[in-house]
């Protein structure tokens, strides 16, 4: 008989977890705590050959982290999952286990702020270089492509460009070339894509977003597709015996989870960056609710997007979720559709009438809308990019990940789609006045 | 093949000696790690190596025919080309599973050992799928499909 698929609003609550073996509690137990104890000197050398699965120190693994892993793994439809303090740690972990001083990655130019930090100045101090090009054309994805390319690097829907990547044929790109691509699939959330199914071979969250939910708690989740092949000669750190862990080859050894025990082990082990028992816990809760949030961002995200478009006081819209938008049957073909439409969720831009001023006007102006530095809460968020999130770039370095000087980011949360409005059309008012 | 949960939970859970031909004597290579996780499992593992005259505190023998005790399941770890006279030595000392590991799919070898009304199962590691299914492997991050309202094993 053939083992049951369980859908993705199952997965949500139920993967990962059991019921605990020692109490039979339903919910996940917090395991708050540093260390486990051996049962047995063979016992712990049997662990730190990882010759046997169990937990020994809260940086590398932690049962409560865990359930969190193979849940975002889950619904992924990925292999494995590793998390981290946050999303910024999870791409560092992707990022750094694969690569080394000498190597090359190709990445969108529209990517969250911080991606492009990490890429642009952190990685590129370490000897590795980055190539950005316009996410929009595979082809150009091909063009920048080395000899030394590790890595092609690039998210399913820009933040906060709403750029829509074209994951199949990017993927190809990077296959074509014997190089994995990775995928930030923060914005649409697992809910609405999986951009494993189009050929990702490693997928990187922050959890801090739509995954847990309500704005309270920092995490990040990389996961592995388990198709990638190693062992192509481009990645002797997966083949070879690890220096950085006692001569024991990832790839012979853990098969298709050899990239993220190899994560696991080298790279988190040694940087540090764990998720907290707690926020594991917190961003669990979260997940349990996804689907039943997600489809509520995208249906109020719609209205809102149909409504500026009308305005008097607004120049333009974006949201991939418009019908007539440009990219709409490249996000037909990727996400999960809610209400008979593509899902495309919750966020948006506009051009508020009056150019910069006006938009801070509008801003200030809210009553309930917060302005704030995130996306993915339960509130509706809104902020100034230029202003804000992509300061640190250059005004070259913005228009390339789609920000305008004009530009509000909007996060649309779950509140009544009509207070929503209401708050807008205030609030625009307040602006044009 | 079998590949679902239950069935490779009832050949796991009935399975007492297990024999794994191709096992290294090398602490880090794959087969080595399986042996010793099911050895700290409670299992009785009997090394086949022609190469070998003791692995893991077991006698070594060089293959199925040579060992003296019965055999529920046969653990291969050899090349896919050379799986078939294994399989027909599986056969003929009347083991109850012939398991390829990861990578190991010999189409005619599955086919003989279920013409024999053996078990037969091929692409996976022993080691994994019982993490997978009595737990463990769970704490390495891994989607291991395990969905349940019963408290764990």
């Amino acid at each position: 008989m053939a083992d049951h698929v369980y859908q993705p609003e199952t997965l949500a609550i139920h993967a990962g977890q059991i019921p605990d073996a020692a109490t039979g509690a339903r919910a996940l137990p917090i395991y708050q705590t540093t260390s486990f104890v051996f049962d047995s000197a063979e016992h712990a050398a049997s662990l730190f050959n990882l010759a046997t699965f169990g937990n020994v120190y809260s940086r590398l693994s932690n049962p409560t982290v865990a359930a969190l892993e193979e849940r975002v793994a889950a619904l992924e439809g990925g292999r494995a999952g590793l998390a981290s303090a946050s999303g910024m740690a999870s791409e560092a972990m992707a990022l750094m286990t694969l690569l080394q001083q000498g190597d090359h990655v190709v990445a969108a130019g529209a990517l969250y702020g911080g991606s492009v930090s990490m890429l642009a100045v952190n990685l590129k101090k370490l000897g590795i270089d980055t190539t950005f090009v316009d996410a929009s054309s595979p082809d150009a994805f091909a063009a920048a492509m080395r000899p030394n390319t590790r890595a092609v690097f690039a998210e399913s829907l820009g933040n906060p460009s709403l750029q829509v990547l074209d994951i199949a044929a990017v993927a190809d790109v990077a296959h074509a070339h014997g190089v994995p691509l990775i995928v930030d699939n923060t914005v649409p959330s697992p809910f609405l894509c999986n951009p494993i199914r189009f050929g990702a071979d490693i997928v990187v969250h922050s959890a801090t977003k739509y995954l847990a939910g309500h704005g309270t708690t920092l995490g990040g989740v990389m996961v592995e597709s388990g198709k990638f092949p190693w062992d192509n000669g481009k990645f002797p750190g997966m083949t070879e015996p690890s220096a950085g862990y006692h001569g024991v080859r990832f790839y012979e050894t853990f098969g298709d989870f050899g990239y993220t025990m190899r994560a696991r082990m080298e790279t988190l082990r040694v940087y540090g960056a764990a998720l907290s028992p707690m926020s594991a816990w917190q961003i669990l809760q979260g997940i349990e609710s996804l689907h039943v949030r997600m489809e509520r961002h995208c249906s109020n995200a719609l209205a809102v997007a149909e409504h500026l478009r009308k305005h008097p006081l607004v120049g333009w819209v974006s949201y991939p979720g418009l019908i007539d938008d440009p990219q709409h049957e490249k996000l037909a073909r990727q996400m999960r559709h809610v209400n008979g439409a593509p899902g495309a969720s919750g966020l948006l831009a506009f051009g508020v009438k009056g150019g910069m001023a006006a938009g801070v006007k509008f801003i200030e102006a809210a009553q309930f809308m917060s302005h704030l530095a995130n996306i993915g809460d339960t509130r509706t968020l809104i902020i100034h990019p230029a202003s804000t999130t992509h300061r640190q770039l250059d005004d070259a370095q913005q228009r390339a990940a789609g920000v305008l000087p004009d530009m509000v980011r909007m996060s649309v949360g779950i509140e009544h789609i009509d207070d929503i409005l209401w708050d807008i059309d205030q609030a625009l008012a307040a602006a044009g006045a | 093949m079998t590949d679902s949960v239950a069935e490779l939970r009832r050949i796991l859970r009935d399975s007492r000696t297990i024999a794994v031909v191709g096992l290294s004597p090398e602490w880090h290579r794959p087969s080595h790690f399986a042996a010793a996780y099911l050895q700290q499992h409670g299992y009785r593992v009997i090394p086949v190596n022609p190469r070998c005259k003791e692995i893991l505190g077991e006698r070594c023998y060089p293959d199925l025919l040579e060992v003296p005790e019965s055999i529920d399941l046969v653990d291969v770890f050899r090349r896919t080309a050379d799986v078939l006279p294994i399989a027909q030595q599986a056969v003929q000392i009347k083991a109850r599973c012939l398991w390829q590991q990861i990578g190991v799919v010999n189409v005619e070898a599955d086919r003989l050992a279920r013409e024999a009304g053996m078990d037969s199962v091929m692409d996976r590691c022993v080691k994994i799928e019982h993490a997978r299914i009595f737990g463990g492997l769970h704490w390495a991050g891994v989607n291991t499909r395990m969905i349940s309202a019963r408290r764990a094993a």
